[in-house]
């Protein structure tokens, strides 16, 4: 196994970025008795994906077959799970803030515990058991700044661009009707008796 | 005109920019919603108030939880909650100096807390939680376990933390948990007692009995485990097993006739016996029991309800010292300054409690007496833990942390109560609602709104907000204006019904009422009964909600509780008012409970429920006991059935009413039962792991579907399915235990008045654990599917065939329909189901289903994750009618395109960034508005909030913005009003012209 580091908080803060070059040579080994062995794995979350409230190693479970034992990680992100029987076994890590993929697990009874891992939602499989996360979760809704395209690209912007182009466009169109004409069309007009804004208005007249 | 247009464009404009989401933001946290964070029933405590800086105490829980808290104000700094079979046996902290052998850091203190639980040891780091190591030991057998960590501890490999469990001896260094050595000592009746190391000596006693008559000790030596020596000694009679370590040479063992103390002294591994009959120590003799605190040349005994102490003298002679009350908890002997040990005992009168401390070697010494007022409702104290401080005097102060017997934990100090925490909520078992009470006038509330300023400022500020104009202080403003918002609190019921009491039993038999609107607790009171001391709480049920007549009543709900573990012990029924929280009356019911059947749509003329009650002799007993509670069931005893499941035999058992067992008893309330039906699973392939039926109180708006295509189906709504789900024998183990071909999974839909068998389902190669949630006309379960190796969720839907006929409108119309036909469980249903089933990417440990008012709002299931985060997963997404391709009119019916696996999106966590943590139910409840749901998680923790599935359509949020609307209305009056007086003046000069 590899040396494992002393806790102190410096350290584990370190370990985010340096452990990749530190435990490159991991590998997947688990040992034991005949029918019991050990499964050994890390998990690693890269710098550049932690959102400030998660990414407390401290509060990370490990949990393998949903629910049989629990584990938590060491500083150095390792976890560790004793006693297990050969078989297939599902790994899953529980981080808030992060989405992890579960793991399918075989240990080998032949090849005395010799461990393979594949992710189950990419049926990706791992060379060692270092375990990342798929995304990053955002729990909340990100309040849009304000921005005045995207008011004006709403439906609601939409329709008020309509009418600001109609208000102030139109009449320009109009001004380049005829004069004349368009005194006749408005004499056409009333005499058909469209009510306008202000005989609308009370006292009007 | 075209001013009036240009004006109100304007307006649109503004409003237009108002408009809001209704998606969790990050700032909306804590205005709907509250969680609560415990730790559970406190085991161990070891206090940490050396030096400056943050005194602590780490805890130990019977929730498997280990956590520091602050001893000032009693708030959790770390926590870590243990899977549920990993129970705790000890907790102790590992100071020391860091020498050379540390490879970062050098010198400095290094603070561990070890934990030792299911052969696991795991060292966590003091100030943070972080876990440093962990070792696995070996163990043999399950046997109890000891964890020893040597006082002063450094950190070099010259110390070591020795642990006994499962057989083994096992000595670990605590620098980075390696495993030094290890002994065997499972040898065929041989059992460890205790495992002794004096100060600043290199020998390990382990004191072991063989055979229960053969006392054994050997000397190890701590640095190799070799055996140094080995000494036995035969002892005429059995121990009991019952021992007390006085010193480091001395136990004190009883006898297995307990009556006879034995003190077993080892000096320089010598064994000798020395005898004292109890009966020379006190005068009335009894049988004994040595009690657990650990004092020095000193034990406890209890003898005929009182505890004596009892001293050991150098030679290991007895003699008696002092004697106690019963009701009496004392702590482990502390050392105090000039060699001196002191312990701590509690005990209660009246509503009082006495603290004492006294000298262990001197019992008329007395260091501390303190009295201090304590709630009835919290019961008798259960355990104290003691720890000193020096006073500025130079005296010695004394803190101590009680244990009551509601699972409270309370810190005393200099005669008062610094902090308590209501740690019986941690163990929540059952939940209800309740209503508050109506408003009334001259009631007075707490103040509405101030004056009219306040409430525009208020508005503005709000306005400022969603513009995201705000600048911080106002932000700060405008939450602490949220947070206390009006009537968020208040004590009465609301139009909404938004405000509700959430009636938590817990397993220590306390019953707490939670307000929804901040969490708090209403009222709490302790269970009591006239049979027993303190009834164990089974489950609660709603016992009497006055809503038509009877509105003076006071809302009550029925607490079941037994009196003792076993199940065949009799039952208690209590019955609390649930506006007070007062206990009316709690009755012995004389016989046994084996399952509580509300009765559906039975009240009495006081809108009491009826309850039926099953014992373990197969009769059932009507509640309440009136004549016209007996009328009302009486005439409708025919049509009462009901059903038992007998999970380890696999069969299911249906039961309907046969006559009143007069000719056993006189008891007029008490009925026989005669078997209707069973449905036996074969042992050998099946064995029940789930079983579920309906919410009884859950309303289905309509029962027909129109499907795009004008196809109407109609849903099998019946209150009589019962969902059944068995595994192969094989496959009731943990993940990891068969191979796909081994396990299979066999779901079924049991209609439970006939017996009958109406859908069966099978999935090979799938195992459990099955959580289900079952509503209206469909049931959804989650499950392991071994061969994809991930779990699945699968729907089945149930519709009704003998009514898919009417879709025919002529039929309709000339009466040819069988709309009106009575539903009955005895007219074979022609039924038929769709199903489809999902991958789903996590565990899951409980779902439930949100229910509104009407049930017209479309459901969301809410899945509780094992890490402990509850989803909301709109009930489209596991709809059997999608399909890959859905057409244009299925989209445009809300049918989303099918795909292999259920999304995850994080916004839907309904518990945003917390964690429900040890999560084991969820309960919802109707709102008055239709649109909204209310949602109460319990696990260690405690979480509520609203939900809306289909967004709040039927109300305005509480972003809404009335002073931009009244801003608004009042700038449009104006605007017409100029453009009146503009458009009149154009139209004089007009006419002038």
């Amino acid at each position: 196994m590899a040396p494992i580091l002393r806790s102190t908080s410096l350290v584990a803060l370190l370990v985010f970025q340096i452990s990749l070059f530190l435990f490159t040579s991991t590998l997947p080994i688990s040992s034991g008795s005949e029918d019991s062995y050990t499964i050994t794995g890390r998990v690693r979350i890269p710098a550049s994906t932690a959102i400030g409230h998660a990414a407390k190693f401290s509060n990370i479970k490990v949990v393998l077959n949903g629910g049989q034992n629990i584990t938590f990680l060491r500083p150095d992100g390792y976890f560790t799970f004793h006693k297990v029987t050969a078989g297939t076994h599902l790994i899953e890590v529980y981080a808030l803030g992060f989405f992890f993929s579960p793991v399918r697990v075989d240990v080998s009874a032949r090849h005395h515990g010799k461990v393979q891992a594949t992710l189950t939602e990419t049926r990706r499989s791992l060379t060692e058991l270092v375990l990342e996360p798929l995304r990053a979760d955002q729990y909340y809704e990100l309040r849009e700044p304000f921005n005045v395209m995207a008011i004006l690209k709403s439906p609601m912007g939409l329709m008020v661009g309509f009418m600001v182009v109609v208000v102030f466009l139109m009449p320009k169109l109009m001004e380049n009707i005829d004069p004349e004409e368009m005194k006749r069309t408005q004499e056409e007009l009333r005499n058909q008796g469209v009510p306008s804004l202000s005989s609308l208005l009370p006292a009007s007249r | 005109m075209a001013m009036a247009l240009r004006l109100y464009l304007l307006l649109i404009v503004f409003v237009s920019s108002a408009i809001v989401s209704f998606s969790l933001y990050e700032d909306q946290v804590g205005l709907m919603d509250w969680h609560q964070r415990y730790i559970g029933k406190v085991k161990h405590a070891v206090f940490h108030t050396q030096k400056t800086g943050r005194k602590r105490v780490i805890v130990s829980t019977e929730e498997n939880v280990v956590a520091s808290l602050d001893l000032r104000h009693g708030e959790i700094f770390w926590r870590h909650v243990l899977g549920t079979k990993d129970a705790i046996d000890g907790v102790d902290i590992a100071l020391g100096k860091c020498k050379e052998s540390c490879l970062d850091v050098p010198n400095t203190v290094f603070a561990f807390t070890l934990m030792y639980h299911r052969s696991m040891l795991r060292a966590w780091n003091l100030p943070d939680g972080q876990m440093v190591w962990e070792t696995s030991l070996h163990s043999a057998q399950h046997s109890k376990s000891l964890l020893s960590v040597p006082v002063n501890l450094k950190f070099d490999k010259d110390y070591s933390i020795l642990v006994f469990g499962g057989g083994y001896l096992h000595a670990v260094s605590p620098i980075d948990g390696e495993l030094l050595w290890k002994k065997d000592f499972t040898a065929e009746g041989f059992e460890v007692q205790r495992v002794l190391q004096p100060l600043e000596s290199s020998i390990v006693y382990v004191l072991g009995f063989l055979h229960s008559s053969e006392a054994i000790v050997y000397q190890i030596d701590s640095k190799s485990g070799e055996v140094v020596a080995e000494k036995s000694k035969a002892f005429p009679g059995r121990f009991s097993g019952e021992i007390s370590a006085v010193s480091n040479d001395k136990v004190v063992v009883l006898d297995s006739t307990r009556s006879i103390l034995v003190t077993i002294s080892f000096v320089d591994g010598e064994i000798s016996f020395q005898k004292t009959l109890i009966s020379s120590l006190v005068e009335d003799s009894g049988e004994a029991e040595i009690l657990s605190p650990l004092l020095s040349n000193m034990l406890a005994v209890k003898v005929n309800k009182r505890t004596i102490f009892v001293r050991v003298g150098d030679q290991g002679k007895l003699e008696m010292v002092d004697s106690l009350s019963d009701e009496t908890a004392m702590s482990d002997s502390l050392p105090v300054a000039d060699d001196q040990v002191a312990f701590a005992s509690v005990h209660h009168e009246g509503s009082k409690i006495h603290l004492t401390v006294k000298l262990v070697d001197d019992l008329d010494t007395v260091l501390l007496r303190e009295s201090i007022q304590m709630d009835q409702h919290r019961g008798r104290v259960d355990r104290v833990f003691i720890n000193n401080y020096i006073k500025t005097d130079r005296s010695n102060g004394f803190r101590a942390l009680i244990v009551m017997e509601d699972h409270s934990l309370l810190l005393l100090q200099q005669g008062a109560i610094v902090w308590s925490r209501e740690e019986g909520l941690a163990s929540v078992t059952d939940v209800t609602t309740a209503e508050l009470p109506v408003e009334k006038d001259g009631v007075s509330v707490a103040k509405v709104e101030h004056t009219l300023v306040d409430w525009l400022k208020g508005h503005i500020l709000k306005l400022k907000g969603s513009l995201l104009l705000a600048s911080p202080e106002d932000v700060v403003a405008i939450q602490e204006m949220r947070m206390k918002s009006s009537g968020r609190s208040k004590l009465t019921r609301d139009h909404n019904g938004f405000r509700k009491l959430f009636i938590a039993l817990t397993r220590a038999g306390k019953l707490f009422a939670l307000h929804t609107g901040d969490g708090r607790i209403v009222w709490s009171t302790l269970l009591n009964s006239p049979a027993c001391a303190r009834p164990s709480g089974i489950s609660l049920y709603q016992w009497q909600v006055p809503h038509h007549h009877a509105m003076d009543e006071n809302p009550s709900v029925l607490v079941v509780g037994r009196c003792g573990s076993d199940s065949s012990s009799p039952g208690v029924l209590s019955f609390v008012d649930v506006y007070t929280g007062k206990e009316i009356s709690s009755s012995d019911i004389g016989h046994s409970v084996v399952q509580v059947m509300p009765l559906p749509l039975f009240t009495d003329s006081t809108e009491q429920r009826l309850h039926l009650i099953a014992d373990t002799d197969g009769h059932v007993h009507l509640y309440p006991k009136t004549p016209e509670a007996l009328g009302i069931f009486q005439r409708e005893f025919q049509n009462v059935y009901w059903y038992n499941v007998e999970g380890d035999d696999g069969i299911i058992r249906g039961h309907g009413m046969k006559s009143s067992c007069a000719g056993e008893t006189a008891d007029e309330y008490c009925f026989t039962t005669r078997e209707l039906w069973t449905v036996v699973f074969p042992s050998e392939s099946e064995k029940i792991i789930s079983t579920l039926t309906r919410k009884p109180n859950e309303v289905v708006h309509t029962q027909a579907k129109v499907s795009t295509d004008q196809d109407v189906l109609y849903k099998y709504v019946s209150r009589n399915l019962l969902f059944v789900a068995t595994v192969s024998p094989k496959g009731a183990g943990e993940i990891g235990s068969v191979t796909p071909e081994e396990s299979a999974l066999v779901v079924y839909l049991i209609d439970t008045v006939t017996g009958r068998i109406l859908h069966r389902l099978s999935h090979q190669g799938c195992q459990g654990p099955v959580h289900a949630v079952f509503s209206e006309n469909w049931v959804v379960y989650h499950y392991f599917n071994l061969r994809a190796h991930k779990y699945e969720v699968t729907v089945v839907e149930i519709y009704d065939q003998s009514r898919a006929e009417n879709k025919n409108v002529w039929k309709l119309v000339l009466g040819k329909h069988n709309l009106t036909a009575p539903i009955s469980s005895y007219s074979r249903p022609e039924m038929f189901t769709k199903s489809q089933s999902y991958f789903f990417p996590q565990s899951v440990k409980t779902i439930a289903v949100t229910s509104t008012a009407k049930g017209i709002t479309s459901k969301q299931l809410l899945i509780g994750t094992i890490g402990d985060q509850i989803l909301a997963l709109d009930k489209r997404f596991v709809d059997p009618r999608r399909t890959l391709n859905p057409s244009q009119a299925e989209k445009e019916e809300g049918i989303i395109p099918l795909t292999d696996s259920l999304p995850i999106i994080p916004q839907s966590y309904i518990t945003h960034s917390l964690k429900v943590e040890g999560l084991r139910g969820i309960v919802t409840a109707p709102a008055k508005l239709e649109s909204t749901t209310h949602v109460f998680a319990y696990g260690v923790d405690l979480f509520y909030t609203r939900l809306a599935p289909s967004k709040t359509y039927d109300s305005l949020t509480d972003d809404f913005s009335y002073a931009l609307l009244l801003i608004t209305i009042v700038a449009l009056v104006a605007a017409i009003y100029i453009t009146w007086a503009l458009s009149e003046k154009k139209e004089l000069s007009e006419k002038w012209r």
